[in-house]
């Protein structure tokens, strides 16, 4: 895997832990080739549906605001595959990769998107409100933090039922200064909660640099205050992802969360809909670029052999497919019924 | 008169005070370089400097607390919540510290802060990010409560706020930032608790504030067509609220619509209708009619979102089941 040098803005090599001091095992290199050939397609699946959302958005199809996932592809990937397809996740507002790498329903996320009837939340929700109970997704959130007492009453869940189930809650780098951080890691911890807080650190949280909201060098050293572990890693590195998650579900699944992950990573695009990116330089978002997780990743499966170029095209290509199809899907559903408005207020 | 939007009227406001009084700064999320998340505050952390515009940290609690705590010793802050929605994070500093401590105190402190905050639907941002929740903060003895819909109003109102000794909400409205109005270039303020009639007529009352002017200006419009002569009266403020104009119009016309894009359950305008009831209750001829948002959630789909929210059609349809 091409490794990121020391830079100003880039992944500061001093910032990431030594994984080897937990002992986190190489459990990536015991999968087969099928599941590594697996996960490049399905942050293939994230980058196209991203960029076909664009599309829209170019269009006017997208009512609101939506947030893109380009560039964290790895986060979402890398910990989904190092967890059980029944363990719970709890998004945030920037969670199209969470669903996607969760197997979620891609044609429905995108007739969510454009507000159509038959979307995940029957295109009351939209980009910010996306849950799928098949695939234990918890859902994503309007609120900053909000999320977050979310994963820890899920966690809770599982310690009550003692099953060996383990909750991972993804948070964004900026959320880490609200309230609820503190009271539900705190809670978690005391509560030896089997909960991984995954803090993609994206480097910023709308306009405001990390560096400019918070004074700790790593987020992740806020484990002290907590009394629980917490590791920095390579957030564009899908195999440090991948068997850092694993590692640390297995520590939660046995009664010794919750863990904190903090993943530098980097938002290659704008925050949201409209954003004119004033806080943060092109060159910036260029040297960000050289280390794309997608690019990084598949040069590394040619390189140890898993597949050829010629190969790795061809998945990039069914994934280009599979997305298109979403699309149209989507264009073709039915936008819902005035009749939709008072209903799910309340259950029965 | 020289017009400018409703968004260049706050940051007005906002430059004459600041210029005015040393005491005024900005805090908030994303009002540094970016200038506030509906860009009202452009150019001003060049003009003031970030020790007078104070970008800060995802941090609402904090935010309000800070605000608090340099108006018990001194300043004048003026704290901005990005959407009313997410002042749900910090209730606490509102409800029971800003409103409170006044008269908690018996008078020993004051806490002089404005809440600038905006809310509404129209932008197909969902149900975390398009309420009304005015009726929360009138609810609550100690706030005062601001709603202009106008440039002209938003400018006098925000300048008379950031002077008052108490903490004021003030709400804007996210689908009237852009619109234009007259703004004198002369300084005006505007006190707080007198209403404005927005248009004279003598057939029915419509009572409407915020972004719900508009649409009853543009019912009355409609309704002006049919020969049907309607009265908007705008509040301003609803905390204190202006009893006397909106009775000396119901004296006129002896009808009256009022007009809310908050959920109806528990609404402001619920509580308009209980004073019309108990002050003039003797001038009306027909019930009052209220014409308010839906019980429900906003939802995404731009054609339900509409639909959850009252509309020119739905208040002209309810002045005319009165008449
Ligand atoms: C309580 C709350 N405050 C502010 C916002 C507005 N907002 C939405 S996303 C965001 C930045 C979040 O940053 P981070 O947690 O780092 O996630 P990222 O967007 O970088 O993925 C802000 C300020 C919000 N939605 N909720
Ligand atoms: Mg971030």
């Amino acid at each position: 895997m091409k490794e990121c040098t020391v830079r100003e803005c880039t992944i500061i090599k001093d910032k990431l832990t030594d994984l080897k001091e937990y002992k986190v095992a190489d459990k990536f290199k015991d999968l087969k080739n099928e599941q590594k050939i697996e996960m490049l397609k399905r942050m293939f699946h994230i980058r196209y549906f991203e960029m076909e959302v664009e599309q829209f958005i170019l269009k006017g199809q997208i009512y609101g605001t939506c947030h893109l996932y380009i560039g964290e592809e790895a986060n979402a990937v890398g910990a989904m595959n190092a967890i059980r397809k029944n363990d719970w996740i709890v998004s945030h507002h920037r969670g199209h990769g969470h669903c996607i790498a969760k197997e979620a329903d891609l044609n429905l996320m995108m007739a969510e998107l454009i507000g159509k009837g038959n979307g995940y939340c029957k295109g009351k929700g939209g980009s910010m409100h996306i849950a799928d109970m098949n695939t234990y997704n918890l859902g994503a959130n309007g609120i900053v933090g909000g999320g977050m007492g979310v994963a820890a009453g899920a966690a809770l869940t599982n310690k009550l039922q003692k099953n060996d189930g383990v909750v991972i809650g993804f948070i964004g780098d900026a959320s880490t200064n609200t309230g609820v951080f503190h009271e539900s890691l705190n809670l978690a911890a005391v509560w030896n909660l089997p909960l991984i807080f995954y803090c993609e650190n994206n480097q910023y949280g709308m306009s405001t640099p990390i560096i400019k909201s918070t004074k700790i060098k790593r987020i992740s050293d806020r484990k002290a205050a907590y009394g629980v572990t917490g590791v920095t890693i390579d957030g564009n590195n899908i195999v440090d992802v991948y068997n850092t998650v694993y590692h640390f579900a297995q520590l939660c699944r046995e009664g010794k969360g919750p863990v904190l992950i903090e993943a530098l990573t980097y938002r290659q695009r704008g925050h949201s809909k409209h954003d004119s990116q004033v806080y943060r330089t092109k060159d910036e978002v260029e040297q960000w670029k050289e280390y794309d997780p997608i690019v990084r990743y598949r040069e590394y499966l040619i390189e140890s052999g898993v597949l050829s170029e010629e190969e790795a095209k061809k998945v990039e290509d069914k994934a280009i497919e599979d997305i298109k199809a979403a699309a149209a899907f989507a264009e073709a559903s039915p936008y819902p019924e005035l009749s939709e408005l008072e209903t799910d207020v309340y259950a029965e | 008169m020289r017009e400018i939007d409703y968004r260049d009227a706050i940051k007005e406001a906002c430059i004459e005070e600041m210029d005015r009084d040393p005491k005024v700064f900005l805090i908030g999320e994303d009002i540094g370089v970016y200038g506030g998340a509906f860009r009202a505050y452009s150019g001003l952390l060049e003009k003031y400097g970030p020790e007078r515009v104070i970008n800060t940290p995802i941090s609402e609690q904090a935010i309000l607390g800070g605000a608090i705590g340099a108006a018990l010793t001194g300043y004048r802050p003026i704290a901005e919540i990005m959407f009313i929605d997410f002042c749900g994070l910090a209730m606490d500093q509102i409800v029971n510290q800003a409103a409170k401590i006044k008269y908690m105190t018996g008078d020993a402190l004051n806490v002089p802060m404005v809440l600038r905050t905006q809310g509404g639907a129209g932008r197909g941002i969902a149900a975390q990010h398009s309420q009304s929740l005015e009726a929360w903060f009138y609810h609550v003895p100690g706030l005062k409560v601001v709603m202009p819909s106008t440039p002209y109003d938003v400018k006098g109102l925000l300048k008379t706020s950031i002077r008052d000794n108490n903490p004021v909400v003030f709400i804007e409205h996210k689908m009237i930032y852009l619109t234009k109005g007259p703004v004198p270039e002369e300084e005006y303020t505007i006190p707080l608790g007198v209403a404005d009639i927005k248009r004279e007529g003598k057939d029915v009352t419509i009572f409407a504030y915020s972004n719900m002017v508009l649409k009853a200006l543009e019912a009355a419009e409609e309704l002006a067509k049919e020969g049907i002569d309607c009265e908007v009266v705008d509040p301003r403020t609803l905390v204190p609220l202006d009893v006397e104009t909106l009775v000396n119009s119901i004296k006129k016309t002896n009808k009256v619509v009022v007009v809310s894009e908050a959920a109806e359950r528990g609404s402001v305008a619920s509580d308009i209708i209980a004073i019309i009831n108990d002050s003039a209750f003797d001038y009306l001829d027909a019930p009052v009619k209220r014409v308010c948002g839906l019980n429900a959630a906003i939802p995404y789909n731009s054609k339900l979102e509409q639909a959850c929210i009252p509309h020119k059609e739905s208040i002209v349809e309810a002045v005319k089941l009165i008449l």
